[in-house]
């Protein structure tokens, strides 16, 4: 199988007043399509900055970097921002769903920047709320929810408009032991199932075990551990 | 689902606070219009005033009078079709609390030369032809529910005594600007019981009407007219009736500007509180700002959000604010003696100015929000903890 993503000696640095601050040190990474990867280390790491830098939500400092076929790097802000609608599907710790829209719109936001009719809108939107198991919750409002529900709506959103990657930045975090089950389950069925790479950052071994390779950054270096 | 409604429920999020923002904007509305409305009732005058008509006074003061003698040299003077008189009597009527413009005015001419209080022929005649009647406004007839036949006495103060006059006309105002609060009577009545009462008094007119042909040669005859009696110990100062008014409002001239620095006053104010509403709405939704981003909003539609709110605000608080400021203005017309301001209602040009206002205030109070929410980067914003 092709990679699908491509990190070729990519370092980031933060810069607080003229101290720079280095998160990732020359990092080579290939993801293949439909690989479950799982970033592993301790807080400060740079696994979250990884998963930034794949997403197109963060900037390299240095070295190349190419998702789903672009050189995302170099896209402007715009371009990126359209690579990031078509491409990327996100999956947060805390949800992130806006609290005055019910699933339904939370999940339907994404394809607001698409030119899809409205049935068509109606039809992706019902179809991934009903893959997470949520086609009875559509007019619930967030805070009429669990937090596993929550997820699951976030999950919904992050794959309504069938992106190539879907990034997950501690998905289960925030979740008790029976909802992260939940979540891991319904992540590994859209990898298995649905095909989506997936590029998941975690605390938690049990849910890097679900995953079907594992890396270890320490102090912005990667190592591989375990699987794969 | 649209980003319209998105808009309409961010607005809507704090229901209390934009409700309060919204109110704040509808009294701040109302305020400006109330004021802005008392200054251009101020200028009604100025924009009632005829384009053809010249006031002759003494050139010291307006409260200096001319010689009668004057008005047969005016008549000369080419160019000049027609010349009436008239006295400020001041006095009482009722109530000193209660104030319309009483004068003393030639019969003969005064109506020729104001043909914007439309009399009756019947009536002027009688008026003409009675030395103790008068001619009241419609506007006084309905205050004080008077007829033509009822009796009208007045307590002098510049003329002292007790002057008692019989209404033989009341004048229509053939325009909305035009005063209709106005009591005029013969120049002659006042001026027998001067000659009697106070000797030295009589044969004395406050100020002269003079009607021109060609209102292009006002600035010429009223220099034809004050050169005939330079140099004489009753100068006279004569200029067009615009600038005649335009003087009086003058004597206000501070008031009026406190109350037009008054009313952009409070637009700053609508600005800070819509714009404080939207730096808190703004810096809430941080997180929610890197969401949208994350998922593929651009710029364009953060902005589009963040100015859409702020106005949306702004439109609905200055809405409602200019709709209730009709029937505020409206009610406020009929508590202000009409003496006072004979005109008072909102212009077109308020209503423009106070959609204006609303209009600068959505796009002002949105700038820093947006500027803040393009200027957080995603990373960032993901960080913040509001």
């Amino acid at each position: 199988m092709s990679e699908i993503i491509q990190i070729k000696n990519v370092s980031k640095s933060y810069w607080r007043n003229s101290l720079e601050i280095p998160v990732l040190h020359n990092i080579t990474l290939g993801v293949e399509e439909g690989e479950f990867l799982a970033l592993m280390g301790p807080s400060g790491s740079g696994k979250t900055t990884l998963l930034n830098l794949i997403a197109g939500i963060d900037r390299p400092s240095r070295g190349e970097l190419s998702v789903a076929g672009t050189d995302i790097a170099k896209l402007g802000e715009s371009a990126l921002a359209k690579w990031r609608s078509s491409n990327v599907g996100f999956v947060f710790q805390f949800y992130n769903l806006l609290p005055v829209l019910t699933a339904y719109e939370n999940v339907e936001l994404p394809l607001l920047l698409t030119k899809l009719s409205k049935s068509e809108k109606k039809k992706h939107v019902e179809a991934a709320l009903n893959i997470v198991g949520l086609g009875d919750r559509m007019k619930h409002y967030p805070k009429q929810l669990s937090g596993g529900q929550e997820q699951r709506v976030a999950i919904a959103r992050a794959i309504v408009t069938d992106p190539v990657i879907l990034v997950a930045d501690e998905p289960t975090g925030d979740l008790d032991k029976n909802s992260a089950q939940e979540i891991l389950t319904l992540m590994e069925r859209l990898n298995k199932e649905f095909k989506k790479t997936i590029v998941m950052v975690t605390h938690d071994q049990h849910a890097a075990e679900r995953a079907s390779r594992l890396l270890h950054l320490d102090k912005g270096d990667l190592s591989a551990n375990g699987k794969g | 689902m649209k980003i319209f409604k998105l808009i309409f429920k961010n607005a809507l999020r704090h229901k209390l606070r934009t409700t309060l923002t919204i109110l704040g904007i509808s009294i701040a509305v109302i305020a400006f219009g109330l004021l802005r409305t008392v200054v251009s009732a101020w200028y009604v005058g100025v924009d009632a005033a005829s384009a053809n008509r010249l006031i002759t006074r003494q050139a010291v003061s307006f409260i200096f009078p001319l010689p009668l003698s004057y008005k047969d040299k005016i008549e000369k003077i080419p160019g000049v079709t027609d010349v009436s008189y008239a006295n400020w009597f001041g006095g009482v009527y009722k109530d000193k609390n209660q104030f319309f413009s009483r004068m003393a005015v030639d019969p003969e001419t005064y109506f020729d030369v104001v043909p914007e209080f439309v009399v009756p022929s019947q009536e002027l005649e009688n008026f003409k032809k009675e030395r103790n009647s008068c001619i009241i406004g419609a506007d006084i007839a309905k205050l004080y529910k008077l007829k033509v036949g009822d009796q009208m006495s007045l307590e002098g103060d510049i003329y002292p005594g007790t002057w008692d006059f019989v209404i033989a006309g009341i004048y229509q105002p053939k325009f909305k600007t035009t005063d209709a609060m106005q009591m005029l009577f013969h120049w002659d009545y006042v001026n027998e019981r001067m000659k009697v009462e106070m000797p030295g008094r009589e044969n004395q007119v406050g100020w002269y009407v003079v009607q021109v042909g060609d209102p292009s040669k006002s600035a010429q005859i009223s220099s034809q007219i004050d050169a005939l009696f330079k140099n004489s110990p009753d100068e006279t100062k004569t200029e067009t009736e615009r600038a005649f008014t335009q003087g009086f409002i003058s004597a206000y001239g501070s008031i009026i500007t406190s109350m037009n620095v008054m009313s952009w006053a409070i637009v700053g104010i609508i600005l800070l509180v819509l714009g404080n509403t939207m730096v808190m709405a703004a810096r809430e939704r941080t997180r929610e700002y890197a969401v949208l981003k994350t998922l593929g909003f651009s710029a364009k539609h953060i902005v589009g959000l963040i100015f859409g709110e702020s106005m949306f605000i702004s439109f609905l608080g200055g809405g409602i604010g200019l709709l209730l400021t009709f029937p505020i203005v409206a009610g406020f017309s009929q508590v202000i003696p009409k003496g006072i301001f004979p005109v008072f209602e909102i212009e077109t040009i308020t209503v423009v100015l106070s959609v204006g206002a609303a209009l600068l205030i959505g796009v002002l109070a949105s700038i820093f929000p947006i500027q803040r929410a393009l200027g957080t980067k995603i990373v960032d914003g993901f960080r913040f903890v509001g």
